[in-house]
């Protein structure tokens, strides 16, 4: 039973990180850059929520307008300013731009909040949705249908809009893309923004859903990389997979021995893998160095 | 004589009369070091930078030749670390001098670790590569953390101090350290112009080419790959002499292999010298930064800055750069000759 | 004779068909031709023939051994040397250097020493020599122009002494004197025992150049024969302009 449990709020919890993998994952399918800033953007967003939920007093959910908007811009202006005049080995020093940028926020954040650790509140956080025998916090349930719903609007967004095709051509070739017509380089903006606005969003999930502090971002990054090297970069539906997967044996692990071990496993899991599909799950095979 | 007349081309490096006598300037500077600013605090910064100079350079013959950039390699750093300290009290080494010898060991082991771990991470491509590091990092740290039997947990190791004296406490570790920084130099000199040496550049350059031309990339990374874990590992095991203890945190860091990149990057990545130098001004910066302002926030909020600055506007470093400015000035004297000769000629006929 | 084969080929890129069936000679000490439309597959084969692409089906014979599944370093130890479409050199690195990669002799005990040594060295300044590039030995290979970065290419697979070159469009994006003097090159070279496949658009250069010629069309061979023969040939002639073309005629 207590499997069972382990194995649902491993999937609850696996949808935050699946929206967040996906996000990372089409950013560097369209703009071949690893966004390594996502985790301490999403402690970022975490704490913006929380900031604006103490001083106005509303739900977190309503935080977002705030935040979201205030990060998409964030996201654009980042791509502007440091991403955009990369002229050479794009992926590498992307990596490390966005590395740099993630130390920066962590610093910045540490200063600002202290070492403390904090979450948000809201008066509905600790009550339970059962079902059956089982109990689920009821916010990671919401967490999760939110994470669906905007995966759903990613999907949507991606094919079936203008924007959308101008995205998927701009990933699958970027010069042919530029040749009819797709400013790549406004595409690529809104997809950082895109990226940065959702972790906006999930920065709230997880602001709620657990307590953080600013060194929080290496256990989000680092598990977001893994799920998004497991899954294949590039690969959305890799992503989704790779993050459920990840969790619910983080989980079960856990239960079954302890939550130490469960975090081992989750790196164990990606080193067995690629010693056998060294692009991960649904990785495009290609070139690949050797 | 005139430029015409010449019969080969001016070089554009900077002359080897300068480059030596910098060199030896420099490494007369760093010997002498203590011995002047024998304050005790001086000299610990002085400790800390030898132990960063040979972590840098050995870090730069594999992220810097070869190109695939390693933010995790504080593995062996880590590694290094517990197990000086873990040797230290099995062996029951008694703290001072017999502890030095803890140094070849940790780089023998280091190295060993650095083969299986490069056979699996080194067959990705460079982006994965880079994430795959600092995932194998977080997985030492995990184990540093949860393997509490050996490792001791958060609660750590300790490494027991010798009991010297205060004024001269530092000497020895300062003077090991420097002689280690100066083999990893010398390594990375000879190997920059061997043969082995110019394939890894040649595998930066375009790798697949370079195994269409025979080279086994494999081999090579791999290679330079134990080679620069051996540096860390050194490193590691003189930290941890040097400190005394032995935490998870810090050994298995993602912070210090952000140091070792600005370090690098700074000074001229993949270059012999520019990781050096990058090392020496950084740490000395740092030290001076820690003691002035404490907390390790200010830090990150600097280092972030600096190297988003350094990726942004001077990705090459400042050794390169040097040999830039040097390029232009030598090729803006010979073009002042060259107008000055062919105006010569043209303003004796005209005043005829 | 024959020196380097293919036979049944086949290679598929998700729904497209790049290479089907594809069959071919290339004869010892011939310069070999190989033409076609754009996406008859050339580059494609060439890529299969040197490691670059494991085919689906089908093999690949160098002086009757199997080579299909070998990888590029393997190709090019058992003496088959290629250039690409666009340029690879090393950018980074100096001619000199760039050509030295490939003079390299193996071992482990030579790794160590200088990446110079005086026999290298003189095989590295010959090539260089041999295509002209030598004045600009000590330039980063990155500041050379298109033309030029082509000849280096020509001068560090030479250095390798190959057996068989395979040329990826040499031709392309170069102008007509710096041709004159690659197509000189390579006619020297090949009265000294190298085999060529040289994949090209240029009518011109091919027809004046080659002592055979095979003609691809849609993943396969359509046709191989002496230049004359192949320009003439009305199948060759639909493939490349479209039936209503010939018609017009």
């Amino acid at each position: 039973m207590l499997v069972l449990q382990a194995i649902i709020e491993g999937v609850l919890v696996g949808g935050f990180y699946a929206l967040m993998a996906a996000g990372l994952t089409l950013v560097f399918g369209v703009m071949d850059i690893v966004n390594f800033a996502i985790g301490a953007l999403i402690v970022l967003g975490a704490y913006l929520s929380y900031t604006v939920c103490q001083h106005l007093h509303v739900d977190p959910f309503v935080s977002l307008i705030i935040t979201t908007p205030l990060m998409t811009g964030l996201g654009m202006v980042i791509y502007i300013f440091l991403i955009k005049p990369i002229k050479s080995n794009k992926v590498v020093m992307s990596l490390l731009t966005m590395f740099a940028v993630a130390t920066l926020i962590e610093g910045i954040l540490d200063i600002c909040y202290n070492s403390g650790y904090v979450q948000i509140h809201a008066s509905y956080i600790n009550n339970s949705l059962r079902i059956g025998k089982l109990n689920f916090p009821l916010i990671y349930v919401l967490s999760f249908l939110l994470s669906s719903f905007l995966l759903g609007c990613l999907y949507l967004v991606t094919y079936r809009t203008k924007f959308g095709r101008s995205l998927r051509a701009a990933m699958q070739n970027p010069v042919a893309a530029r040749l009819v017509g797709i400013d790549t380089d406004r595409v690529s903006m809104f997809t950082l923004g895109i990226g940065i606005g959702l972790a906006a969003i999930g920065g709230m999930i997880f602001g709620t859903t657990n307590a953080f502090n600013a060194s929080s971002s290496y256990d989000i990054i680092s598990r977001l990389l893994v799920i998004v090297i497991l899954g294949g970069f590039g690969s959305v539906g890799g992503a989704l997979v790779a993050a459920i997967f990840m969790l619910v044996i983080q989980d079960v692990v856990a239960v079954v021995w302890s939550p130490v071990w469960g975090s081992t496993a989750f790196y164990m899991i990606l080193m067995i893998v690629l010693l056998v599909r060294p692009q991960g799950l649904f990785g495009k095979k290609g070139v690949r160095a050797q | 004589m005139t430029i015409s007349q010449r019969p080969t081309p001016p070089s554009y490096e900077v002359p080897k009369a300068i480059r030596f006598g910098s060199l030896a300037v420099g490494f007369f500077a760093l010997v002498v070091f203590p011995l002047v600013f024998n304050n005790p605090t001086i000299s610990t910064i002085g400790v800390y930078a030898m132990i960063f100079l040979m972590a840098v350079t050995g870090w730069n013959i594999f992220s810097g030749y070869t190109g695939y950039i390693a933010l995790g390699h504080a593995v062996f750093f880590g590694i290094g670390q517990y197990a000086t300290a873990m040797l230290a009290s099995y062996w029951k080494i008694p703290p001072g001098w017999e502890t030095f010898l803890l140094i070849p060991v940790s780089m023998i082991l280091a190295g060993v670790a650095a083969i299986p771990i490069g056979l699996i991470i080194l067959r990705v491509r460079k982006h994965t590569f880079i994430v795959l590091t600092i995932a194998l990092m977080f997985i030492f740290q995990l184990f540093a953390y949860n393997l509490r039997s050996w490792t001791g947990g958060s609660q750590g190791l300790e490494v027991a101090q010798p009991s010297w004296d205060g004024s001269i406490f530092n000497l020895p570790y300062y003077y090991v350290g420097l002689l280690l920084a100066m083999i990893a130099i010398g390594s990375s000199f000879v190997i920059r112009r061997s043969k082995f040496g110019l394939s890894l550049l040649a595998i930066r350059d375009d790798e697949d080419r370079a195994r269409s031309l025979g080279i086994n990339t494999r081999k090579s990374k791999l290679t330079a790959f134990v080679i620069s874990a051996i540096f860390l590992g050194a490193a590691g095991c003189m930290y941890a002499m040097f400190v005394g203890s032995v935490y998870p945190q810090f050994s298995f860091d993602p912070a210090f292999d952000l140091e070792l990149s600005i370090m690098a990057f700074a000074g001229g990545l993949g270059t012999i010298l520019g990781p050096s130098l990058g090392a020496l001004i950084i740490s000395g910066a740092q030290q001076y930064f820690l003691i002035s302002f404490g907390g390790a926030n200010v830090f990150l909020i600097v280092y972030g800055t600096l190297f988003i600055l350094i990726l942004r506007f001077l990705p090459g470093g400042v050794v390169p750069a040097i040999a830039e400015k040097w390029r232009s000035h030598v090729v803006r004297k010979e073009q002042r000759i060259l107008d000055a000769e062919l105006q010569g000629p043209a303003k004796a006929g005209a005043s005829k | 004779m024959t020196l380097l084969a293919v036979e049944g080929i086949v290679k598929n890129y998700g729904g497209i068909q790049a290479l089907r069936g594809c069959t071919m000679n290339f004869q010892e000490g011939a310069i070999n031709g190989l033409i076609g439309p754009n996406g008859s597959g050339k580059t494609t084969l060439f890529n299969v023939m040197t490691g670059y692409e494991t085919p689906d089906s089908g093999t690949v014979t160098f002086k009757g051994k199997n080579i299909t599944n070998s990888t590029p370093d393997e190709v090019f130890a058992a003496g088959i040397g290629r250039t690409f479409q666009l340029t690879r050199i090393f950018p980074r690195l100096t001619v000199i250097e760039n050509v030295h990669i490939a003079a390299q002799r193996k071992g482990l005990v030579a790794q160590i020493r200088q990446w110079s040594e005086p026999e290298e060295r003189a095989r590295a300044i010959e090539s260089l020599d041999f295509v002209g590039l030598t004045k600009l030995s000590r330039e980063p290979a990155g500041s050379l122009s298109y033309g030029q970065q082509k000849l280096l290419e020509f001068a560090f697979i030479m250095v390798a002494q190959p057996k068989v070159m395979l040329l990826d469009e040499p031709a392309g994006g170069v102008n007509p004197t710096l041709l004159k003097h690659l197509g000189g090159r390579i006619k020297e070279l090949n009265k000294t025992g190298v085999t060529f496949i040289i994949v090209e658009h240029d009518m011109e250069f091919v027809m004046g150049i080659c002592d055979q010629v095979s003609v691809m069309h849609q993943g396969s061979a359509l046709l191989e024969g002496k230049p004359d023969i192949v320009r003439n040939d009305p199948a060759v002639l639909e493939a490349y302009l479209g039936t209503d073309m010939t018609e017009a005629n």
